[in-house]
């Protein structure tokens, strides 16, 4: 094949338009210039300012806590739609669960935040449940989408693994619960971390729904953020930017860092296995079927 | 008649297992869709909730008062068709241009090593779980009349004055590929590379040509990542609020960033309501064809 075919050629040109941005917002957020367009050097200045900054400090604290608990809540629900999705071939409504589960990935965002702000509000009048629109409903919001993104990882790994491993245990007499516990998570436990990652990142990153099912006093990071750009772009909103693309590409990293890991060990321990079998076999007088007939 | 067993009536762990996400999606994403329906069809009123209840009991009569005039308002207003119009058109070429675009990416990324897949996909893809807000955000600085596009191209003396860009529907469509780029190329991406590279070798083999076979094979083979993929750009791209609202111009309009005003600014909840209704009425086709292709992706029957 040729080394530099249109597609690679795309490819380049494509992951240059993607990261070129990014790359220029970072830079612009050093410049000592007020003028955003005009460069005046380099300077932290806007990074310092943005200590004494209560009302956002306050958001991205209330931003990180709703995304760690959207991140233990979607990947329990994720993978627990994963493994009906891929283990359990046959019951009522099943149609019905495969779109439910997949539907939330593609729905526009201002859908699904007005129907669950209005659910919300027929709640609380029919059970006086939730009286006040805050972190909650934002966290119910975030885990209803960020479900779905963990159920498509999840299950892409279900359907590789193994069954016969499971099988075994259940012919051991294992439990169905003990063998999901004992088997089936640690051997997904790589997706399982890549989906939490995913829905605390996406969690931290919403703006919309968050927008339609908040209340009074529980402004996130991205609403803050917006209720600022949206009057132009100033260079305190550089820094802030760039140290959520700083934060989340460091969580990507690591995320595919450790799940590389986890691969690696695995790949490791299954050849481990194979080859102290091999010497086990060559030790003692047995031979494999197929060397004895040779 | 056999009197049922208490322990029958009780759940067991596979109820359990369906049950709990199944509760969950039902009550927070099927049930509310029902709501936003119901609302569509009451009064705007200046009350909190600010509408209407559609329905009476009085004198033992059940009384329901379905009020048509929200979808009255959207077929008489130009301002809303034109607003449908205008999303649907956007979220067509922007669908188009990520394909031409995504496609020959997702074929490169597919074709490289095992090693280099890992990294060119983590490239891709970490875009995709970093706040879609900041990267549009970023193109406001390029794209501004003083922005950098402007000057690097004054500076080059291609332009004598700066480029309408910001607020126009080019900076939507330049914002909305940007931004939607990553969800074309990955499901093509993961489609192009379970294809066996034999067959390209046995078309070249019978004589050819790389472009006929990539026509005639790889593209017809790959058609469920291509309907994943455009209906994963085209759905959302539809009923998008952010780009728009900080791209777009007086001549964009879009339903998302209708609906948005319409409930935030006019608090209408009722013609909010009706918009979504029927933003999910034209959406349902493809929804449902992108949630047959997942279904099968899913189960891995594909």
């Amino acid at each position: 094949m040729k080394r530099f075919s249109f597609s690679t050629l795309m490819l380049w040109a494509g992951l240059l338009f993607i990261y070129l941005p990014m790359i220029i917002l970072v830079i612009y957020s050093f410049n000592a210039s007020k003028l955003v367009t005009v460069w005046g050097g380099w300077s932290v200045k806007w990074y310092v300012g943005l200590l004494d900054n209560t009302q956002l400090m306050n958001s991205v604290g209330r931003s990180l806590e709703i995304a760690l608990y959207t991140a233990i809540a979607a990947v329990a629900l994720g993978t627990l739609a994963a493994f009906v999705l891929t283990r359990i071939p046959r019951f009522r409504g099943r149609t019905m669960f495969g779109g439910m589960v997949t539907a939330p990935l593609v729905m526009p965002e201002v859908i699904t935040g007005l129907s669950l702000l209005l659910l919300f509000v027929a709640m609380a009048q029919l059970i006086g449940w939730p009286q006040e629109r805050g972190i909650v409903t934002i966290w119910i919001a975030h885990t209803t989408f960020c479900s779905a993104y963990v159920a498509i990882v999840v299950s892409a790994r279900l359907r590789e693994l193994d069954l016969s491993i499971e099988e075994a245990a259940m012919d051991l007499g294992a439990r169905p619960w003990k063998v999901f516990i004992l088997i089936t998570i640690p051997m997904i436990a790589p997706s399982l971390a890549a989906g939490g990652m995913m829905s605390f990142a996406l969690s931290l990153d919403d703006l919309v729904l968050a927008s339609f099912v908040s209340g009074p006093g529980s402004t996130t990071l991205p609403m803050e953020v917006f209720s600022a750009v949206r009057l132009g772009v100033k260079p305190e909103i550089n820094a802030v930017a760039s140290l959520i693309l700083l934060t989340v590409s460091l969580f990507t990293f690591f995320a595919w860092f450790f799940s590389r890991q986890a691969e690696e060990r695995r790949k490791r321990a299954i050849q481990q296995a194979m080859e102290t079998m091999a010497e086990e076999a060559a030790s003692s007088n047995w031979k494999p079927a197929s060397t004895q007939a040779a | 008649m056999r009197i049922p067993k208490l322990s029958n009536l009780l759940p067991t762990g596979r109820h359990l297992v369906i049950g709990i996400p199944f509760f969950w999606l039902f009550l927070f994403f099927m049930l509310p869709f029902a709501i936003v329906l119901k609302i569509s069809f009451a009064e705007a009123d200046v009350a909190i909730p600010p509408y209407t209840e559609i329905y009476t009991w009085a004198d033992n009569q059940l009384q329901l008062i379905l009020n048509l005039g929200n979808y009255l308002i959207l077929s008489e207003d130009e301002l809303y068709l034109a607003a449908y119009l205008g999303s649907l058109k956007i979220a067509f070429f922007s669908t188009l241009m990520c394909l031409l675009i995504g496609y020959p990416m997702a074929y490169a990324i597919a074709r490289a090593s095992k090693e280099a897949q890992t990294v060119l996909l983590l490239l891709i893809m970490m875009p995709t779980w970093t706040a879609i807000l900041i990267r549009v955000y970023a193109w406001m600085g390029i794209l501004s009349n003083n922005g950098l596009l402007n000057s690097v191209l004054m500076g080059m003396g291609l332009i004598d004055e700066p480029l309408q860009i910001l607020n126009t529907n080019l900076a939507v469509y330049i914002g909305v590929v940007y931004s939607y780029l990553p969800f074309m190329i990955l499901p093509l991406y993961a489609n192009l590379v379970k294809h066996d590279p034999s067959l390209l070798e046995a078309a070249s083999d019978l004589g050819s040509s790389t472009f006929n076979s990539f026509w005639k094979i790889t593209v017809p083979l790959s058609k469920n990542g291509i309907i994943a993929g455009s209906m994963l750009v085209f759905i959302p791209v539809v009923g998008e609020f952010v780009i728009p609202e900080l791209l777009g111009g007086p001549e964009t309009l879009m339903i998302g960033k209708v609906l948005w005003q319409e409930f935030f600014n006019n608090r209408d909840w009722p013609v909010a309501s009706a918009l979504a209704v029927v933003m999910l009425a034209i959406l349902i086709v493809p929804i449902i064809l992108f949630n047959r292709n997942q279904a099968k992706e899913l189960e891995g029957k594909v």
